[in-house]
């Protein structure tokens, strides 16, 4: 989430979180460790307490939490959940499963 | 809210116990659902209002916000899962609901909340606290105390993992009760279930299901309480209509058999009716059936009435289902009632409509609320057979029930037609006949020829009614009635009677034709004594005449007869007693003539 090499490739995710849960610190963990290890850090998260960004709930109509926004690339896709399970998420945010070791390039 | 006990409610009054009483209920506002629930929805606690598609769970669930914003002062959220809130917006204005406003002066929230299965994937445990937020904020937002969640069900099309959701639903529910809001959710009819994902199970309070019945061509749609804990209600299907002006569960008026009885008299606008009902005519406040077949002068009766009505400065209503107001208007020109101008005058209001235009309940509010709203003193329905063909006959006849009861309450008097089929007494006319307080049959009567129309009074309550059968005449003047002849072959009706009219004024005039001949011809018979008389006289005096100047001559006469006789004795030499005895002859003879 911190990676320099931000371009086209690299992913736009928002994680709307509910608080200091136990649901939300397994979510904040299991989006880092994906954006570390199969988007290579091409990637730039933000995560929002829904309780400090009623706003949000609207605009994004977000209903269950933690939920995850892939604004980028498109499609936008909604995740939902703990994304604990790692594979549906990865299918989702449809990154290729036919490289699913860390990208070499950069 | 006023607690009215019903005559067709199953609960005992007994019941009705203040001490009991405790549960405390919100208003929902809408026409007779409060008066079904004993004052209304459970408050603070969640109410299911399930149903089929187009049944009208929305507009019931928005009315009971609208109603709480602009007649009891509470705020409420509308959480729309189907419709947008332009589309809500749009579609309540039709009801006169200004949601837009509402929402302007921040007295009620419409939250449409889209959820879109394709865009969700399941990654793991969630939960719904971003839509508990999102009640939240709108509740604290207008400070709600009415809430609508239409429709729950949408969410489990968007989340795959039930188990989550069923109890994210129940922490929903009891969340929503810990906020203190009377909640109303809405839910699809399911396949054997209440609802589509059993929402009943979650939602335990209060259940209302409504139906939407198509029955020959004709739909209706009804409520009914299924469950209500902690509190009396009605448990019967009431229908329910969607007007103009929102949702109205029948009956409006729950009134049983409490009427207020007047004892003064309406009058039929025929003025020989008036008198065979006894004393003036109808009871105001009472319901008259005039049944007959086709063509017998049923809404020629009943427009004289409404007439009469007008020209005693009164209101009338007319609801025709076989006639448009201006073939009424001018069928009845032709017969001398001149409706027009009571229409022109304000004082007569047509209401036509074919029958199958609505359900008979939809007739049956659009006739109360026009009644109410025109306070008319009498009322007809013509015919109410149209009416009473569209529902069931269990159904009509509950109906026509409340709506004459309603009418007997504002002290309108009703006449009803009936059309009976040719030869056959109508069921309806039965049903009719406990209902109503007088009963006028008009038939037509063959023979001769020709049909005749006769009316006689079959029934009618609390008064001195004539039992004879009158012909029904329509002149160009109105109605008239015209005494039947009952004589060896029957009523005479018609042009029979007409004869029979005419044979008697015949025989009146030969009888007087009869005296005349015979005064006449004893006249005659004077003036010939007369001149009888006359004729002897004369004769008399005739032969008194002769006599008298037989008897003056007398003298002379035997002087010169004795002469001759004596010269002729001599001649002869005859003796003297000979020429005595002539002379005596002579004279005798004089004397006897």
């Amino acid at each position: 989430m911190t990676s320099a090499n931000l371009d086209d490739t690299s992913y736009e995710l928002t994680l709307f979180v509910n608080g200091a849960s136990e649901l939300s610190a397994r979510a904040i963990a299991n989006v880092r460790q994906i954006c570390d290890v199969y988007l290579d850090g091409r990637c730039r998260l933000v995560i929002i307490n829904l309780h400090d960004d009623p706003e949000s709930l609207l605009t994004m109509g977000i209903l269950a939490a933690p939920t995850l926004v892939k604004h980028r690339p498109l499609p936008v896709r909604k995740l939902i959940g703990d994304l604990s399970q790692t594979e549906r998420v990865l299918l989702a945010l449809d990154v290729p499963r036919a490289h699913p070791t860390p990208a070499t390039r950069g | 809210m006023a607690v009215t006990q019903r005559i067709d409610d199953p609960l005992p009054p007994a019941k009705t116990h203040p001490a009991r009483r405790t549960l405390p209920k919100t208003p929902t506002g809408i026409t007779g659902l409060d008066e079904l629930t004993e004052g209304g929805l459970p408050r603070g606690r969640p109410t299911l209002i399930c149903g089929p598609t187009g049944c009208g769970k929305t507009l019931l669930a928005m009315e009971f916000l609208v109603r709480g914003i602009t007649e009891f002062g509470e705020p409420g959220v509308f959480l729309a899962f189907e419709e947008s809130a332009a589309d809500l917006i749009a579609n309540m204005s039709s009801m006169g609901f200004d949601l837009a406003q509402f929402e302007a002066d921040s007295l009620l929230v419409i939250d449409h909340v889209t959820v879109e299965r394709a865009e969700i994937e399941e990654t793991g445990d969630w939960d719904l606290e971003g839509l508990f937020l999102r009640i939240s904020a709108a509740i604290n937002k207008v400070g709600a105390k009415r809430v609508v969640i239409d429709t729950i069900e949408t969410l489990f099309g968007a989340f795959s993992n039930t188990a989550i959701l069923r109890s994210e639903l129940h922490r929903l529910f009891r969340w929503l009760k810990a906020q203190g809001v009377t909640a109303v959710i809405t839910g699809e009819r399911g396949n054997g279930t209440l609802t589509r994902h059993a929402t009943e199970e979650y939602v335990s309070d209060c259940v209302i299901v409504l139906d939407h019945r198509v029955t020959e061509q004709s739909s209706t749609r009804r409520l009914r309480i299924l469950k209500y804990r902690g509190s009396l209600h009605g448990t019967n299907e009431y229908p329910f209509l969607i007007g103009e002006s929102g949702v109205s569960v029948l009956p409006i008026t729950s009134l049983g058999l409490r009427h207020s009885v007047f004892t003064e008299r309406v009058s039929t606008g025929v003025g020989r009716l008036d008198s065979m009902l006894g004393d003036g005519g109808y009871y105001q406040g009472s319901t008259v059936l005039v049944s007959g077949t086709a063509g017998t002068g049923k809404s020629t009766l009943a427009a004289q009435f409404c007439a009469a009505a007008c020209a005693r400065g009164e209101r009338a209503s007319y609801f025709a289902f076989d006639e448009s107001a201006a073939e009424i208007i001018r069928n009845m020109s032709s017969v001398g009632i001149d409706l027009r101008r009571w229409v022109d005058a304000g004082l007569l209001q047509f209401r036509c409509s074919r029958s199958s235009l609505l359900g008979l309940e939809a007739h049956l509010l659009v006739m109360q609320q026009s009644v109410s709203d025109f306070n008319p003193a009498v009322v007809v329905i013509d015919p109410v057979s149209d009416l009473l063909r569209i529902g069931s006959d269990a159904d009509a006849s509950a109906m026509l029930t409340r709506q004459l009861d309603f009418m007997k309450t504002k002290g309108v008097t009703a006449l009803v037609t009936n059309l009976n089929s040719e030869g056959q007494h109508a069921l309806a006319d039965e049903q009719l006949a406990s209902l109503v307080d007088t009963w006028l049959v008009v038939k037509t009567m063959e023979g001769n020829g020709e049909h005749n129309r006769v009316l006689y009074v079959r029934k009618s309550r609390g008064m001195a009614h004539s039992n004879q059968i009158r012909e029904f005449l329509l002149t160009s003047q109105g109605i008239e009635l015209a005494d039947v002849y009952v004589g060896p072959q029957g009523v005479l009706t018609g042009s029979a009677r007409q004869a029979q009219e005419a044979r008697e004024r015949a025989e009146g005039t030969d009888r007087l034709a009869d005296l005349e001949q015979r005064r006449t011809d004893l006249e005659h018979r004077r003036e010939a004594v007369a001149a009888q008389t006359a004729t002897l006289w004369r004769e008399y005096e005739d032969e008194a005449d002769v006599v008298e100047r037989l008897l003056r001559s007398g003298s002379t006469g035997t002087e010169v007869r004795a002469g001759q006789r004596a010269e002729q004795g001599g001649l002869r030499r005859a003796d003297s007693d000979q020429h005595r005895d002539v002379a005596a002859i002579a004279q005798m003879r004089v004397v006897t003539e």
